[in-house]
């Protein structure tokens, strides 16, 4: 039987996405016979050759050299699947995009020329065309397991496209933000996490980045109606998935009515 | 990837730092067959975590530099926590400070974990990876599944205690947002038990690989703790003297920015040594307050103190995996739930510093933070950039032993060096590229 030819790749980011893929790695040492890791330099010291079946690929574009990368990679790919808020949305780096980036640098690099940055921090799918994302920072185990599943099975993931509220409802969870007041950007947040702030008593802080239809303006209304500072509501928005394109507007959209409470929120 | 023409040193002081992670390559320059510069070359895109902290709510200050590492997440947490909390005056209660300490045990276990078994021993047993090693032979595949199995027990206390392993969610400032039940707890002391039995098996499994001899020369500096092994908190200490608090950490560690590199370089300040941080600092100077098993562990596997071979890494790590284990034991077996998960604080203008050691060193962080909460500077000092000079030096050691090797020998022996101190995951299985350049 014909192996399925896995390569993993990484961009701008921290790893932690190839973290839950090595989660996995009791599931794909079980699938050795169907799946073979061809490319994975975090955990092998292999060059790559060849074509590959899929790339799960983490990180974002920030410097040159992987936008050429990514194109190599997509060329020999067949199925790319992103992982993570850097590959999907620029990561938590992709806040200097909000920012002066040249001015970020010289802040960071007393000579910033020996640093070869862009602009701005950009997911992946502005460079190549992506066959699917797979949101989170990081993703849970779960759903790359799922996502490999579904290769193995020669069809696309099907993972649940909706707001981090839909699985707080279906853990039987109280609403942070109803019952307690506490800032929660889970109603415009992409569920995958399991609800995994909210069951802890903390408002979601949108790491899994934007829920389809994400109701921005009416979640930042809601949020200074339990006494948020907008700025503040804007900022927890854009944070982890700051260059979102849902996110990236946070402060540009309806003025709330009034604010209730002036105060932290915290 | 061309290196640009080699220039007269530059030494240049910065004022903040951006993180070190993942892509590196490495030139080796000679003259005449000499060996004369080694340069470990990060060129991982820099992130720019001080500068993006700016104008940022303190408190948010654990979840964003969580994402500087995904291996190490509650090292950046727990600093940043600690630092935060110091510039508040925000003394934590003794039940959170101990849920700290356990789920830091987690990281270090999952960490050093994975280095041993998945980073580290291929390069002793010839192998690619340890996807090939559990392939290899049943004996090997069992020694990838103890790591797997010992990996799995460190996650197992991030995950209840973080609610994650990767970027954990509970920890801020003032404590916990929320702490894991009693019983959950008292329930990972039986697996805890068999992963320290799977640790004390893995030293002397380590021991028993075929490691070179090697002997280096640096300063190391750790945290030292009179009674216990540092994690979260200890002094400023090295093996040539030095004993400062750790809000002197500055005062005695400065950073250059290179040329060749997008991670700043640390220095001693105002001394002519190379220092070094990591799992060797720390034991050479707390192995005396190691745990029972793991002192036991280390003196039947003839770990030295000071132990001053790099290669030896691989042990020192998997004796530090007892004693990460050995003090989780305990902590799920004692640890009472505050009276609340976080101590209630407000904002104050103030500076904070914090030094903990994350699995890999040594990790600085420093807030000024104004009198609303809010982040105006940040620096940040992660273990990797400390131990640039280190590796480097050791690369010029080792480097006449294998300049005149073919290409692909030289290079791989050149990894090797790197890959014992642990730089971060990626960096250090990264193919490396290596150009020796003949200089005029």
């Amino acid at each position: 039987m014909e192996r399925l030819r896995l390569g993993v790749f990484k961009l701008a980011s921290c790893d932690g996405c190839q973290l839950s893929v090595l989660a996995c790695v009791d599931a794909l040492l079980a699938v050795a016979d169907r799946l073979e890791v061809v490319y994975f330099p975090e955990i092998m010291r292999r060059p790559l050759r060849g074509q590959l079946d899929v790339a799960l690929v983490e990180g974002s574009v920030s410097t040159a050299a992987p936008v050429a990368e990514v194109r190599r990679v997509r060329e020999r790919t067949r199925l790319l699947v992103t992982l993570g808020a850097c590959a999907h949305a620029g990561g938590v780096q992709a806040l200097r995009n909000l920012a002066d980036g040249r001015a970020m640098l010289r802040a960071v690099y007393a000579r910033p020329e020996y640093v070869a940055s862009l602009a701005r921090s950009t997911p992946v799918a502005d460079h190549v065309a992506v066959d699917y994302e797979l949101r989170g920072c990081p993703p849970a185990p779960a759903q790359v397991a799922q996502v490999l599943a579904a290769c193995l099975d020669g069809r696309l993931p099907r993972l649940r496209d909706e707001p981090v509220c839909a699985e707080c409802k279906r853990a039987g969870a109280a609403c942070v933000l109803v019952a307690h007041g506490t800032p929660c950007a889970g109603p415009v947040t992409h569920a995958g996490c399991g609800a995994l702030c909210p069951r802890q008593g903390r408002g979601c802080y949108a790491c899994f980045g934007p829920a389809p239809d994400a109701e921005v303006p009416a979640l930042i209304a809601r949020l200074e109606a339990v006494g948020m500072p907008r700025a503040a509501a804007v900022r927890l928005l854009q944070t982890i998935n700051a260059w979102a394109p849902a996110f990236r507007d946070a402060d540009a959209g309806g003025r709330a009515p009034h604010t209730t409470r002036a105060g932290h929120g915290r | 990837m061309t290196h640009p023409p080699p220039r007269r040193t530059r030494t240049l002081a910065v004022s903040a730092l951006a993180r070190v992670e993942g892509e590196g390559a490495l030139t080796i320059r000679t003259r005449r067959g000499r060996v004369v510069g080694a340069e470990l070359r990060i060129y991982e895109a820099p992130r720019l975590f001080e500068a993006l902290l700016r104008g940022r709510d303190a408190a948010d200050a654990p979840d964003v530099t969580a994402r500087i590492c995904g291996i190490c997440p509650v090292a950046y947490q727990m600093s940043a926590v600690a630092a935060v909390e110091q510039a508040f005056g925000v003394f934590v209660a003794p039940a959170a400070a101990m849920l700290r300490r356990l789920l830091y045990c987690g990281e270090w276990i999952a960490s050093h974990a994975l280095h041993v078994h998945f980073l580290h021993a291929p390069d002793f047993l010839g192998h690619d990876g340890a996807l090939a090693m559990a392939q290899a032979s049943p004996e090997l595949a069992a020694v990838v599944r103890r790591g797997l199995r010992l990996k799995q027990a460190g996650s197992a206390i991030m995950t209840l205690v973080g609610g994650r392993d990767v970027h954990p969610v509970s920890p801020c400032v003032g404590g916990f947002h929320a702490v894991p039940r009693v019983a959950a707890v008292r329930a990972l002391r039986d697996p805890l038990r068999r992963a320290l039995d799977d640790a004390v098996a893995t030293v002397a499994w380590a021991a028993g690989l075929d490691i070179p001899d090697v002997a280096v020369a640096h300063e190391w500096m750790a945290l030292r703790h009179p009674d216990e092994y540092p994690i979260c908190s200890g002094r400023l200490a090295t093996t040539g003297g030095l004993d400062a608090p750790v809000e002197a950490f500055l005062d005695h560690v400065e950073e250059v920015q290179v040329p060749w590199s997008t991670a700043l370089h640390a220095r001693r300040r105002g001394r002519d040594v190379v220092h070094a941080t990591g799992p060797l600092a720390r034991w050479n100077l707390n192995a005396a307050v190691a745990t029972p098993r793991a002192r036991e562990a280390a003196a039947a596997a003839h770990l030295p103190v000071p132990c001053t071979n790099p290669a030896l890494g691989i042990v020192v790590r998997a004796v530090e995996m007892v004693v990460a284990l050995e003090e989780a034991v305990r902590l799920v077996e004692t640890w009472e739930p505050p009276l609340a998960p976080a101590v209630g604080w407000t904002p104050r203008a103030g500076v904070g510093h914090a030094v903990t050691e994350a699995p890999r060193g040594l990790l600085y962080h420093r807030y000024v933070i104004d009198d609303v909460g809010r982040i105006v500077e940040a620096r940040i000092v992660p273990p990797t950039s400390q131990n640039q000079e280190a590796i480097e030096a050791d690369l010029r050691q080792a480097a006449a032993g294998f300049v005149a090797l073919p290409q692909d020998e030289a290079v791989l022996a050149a990894e090797k060096v790197i890959r014992h101190w642990d730089p971060c995951i990626s960096c250090a299985t990264h193919f490396l590229r290596l150009r020796v350049e003949e200089a005029r």
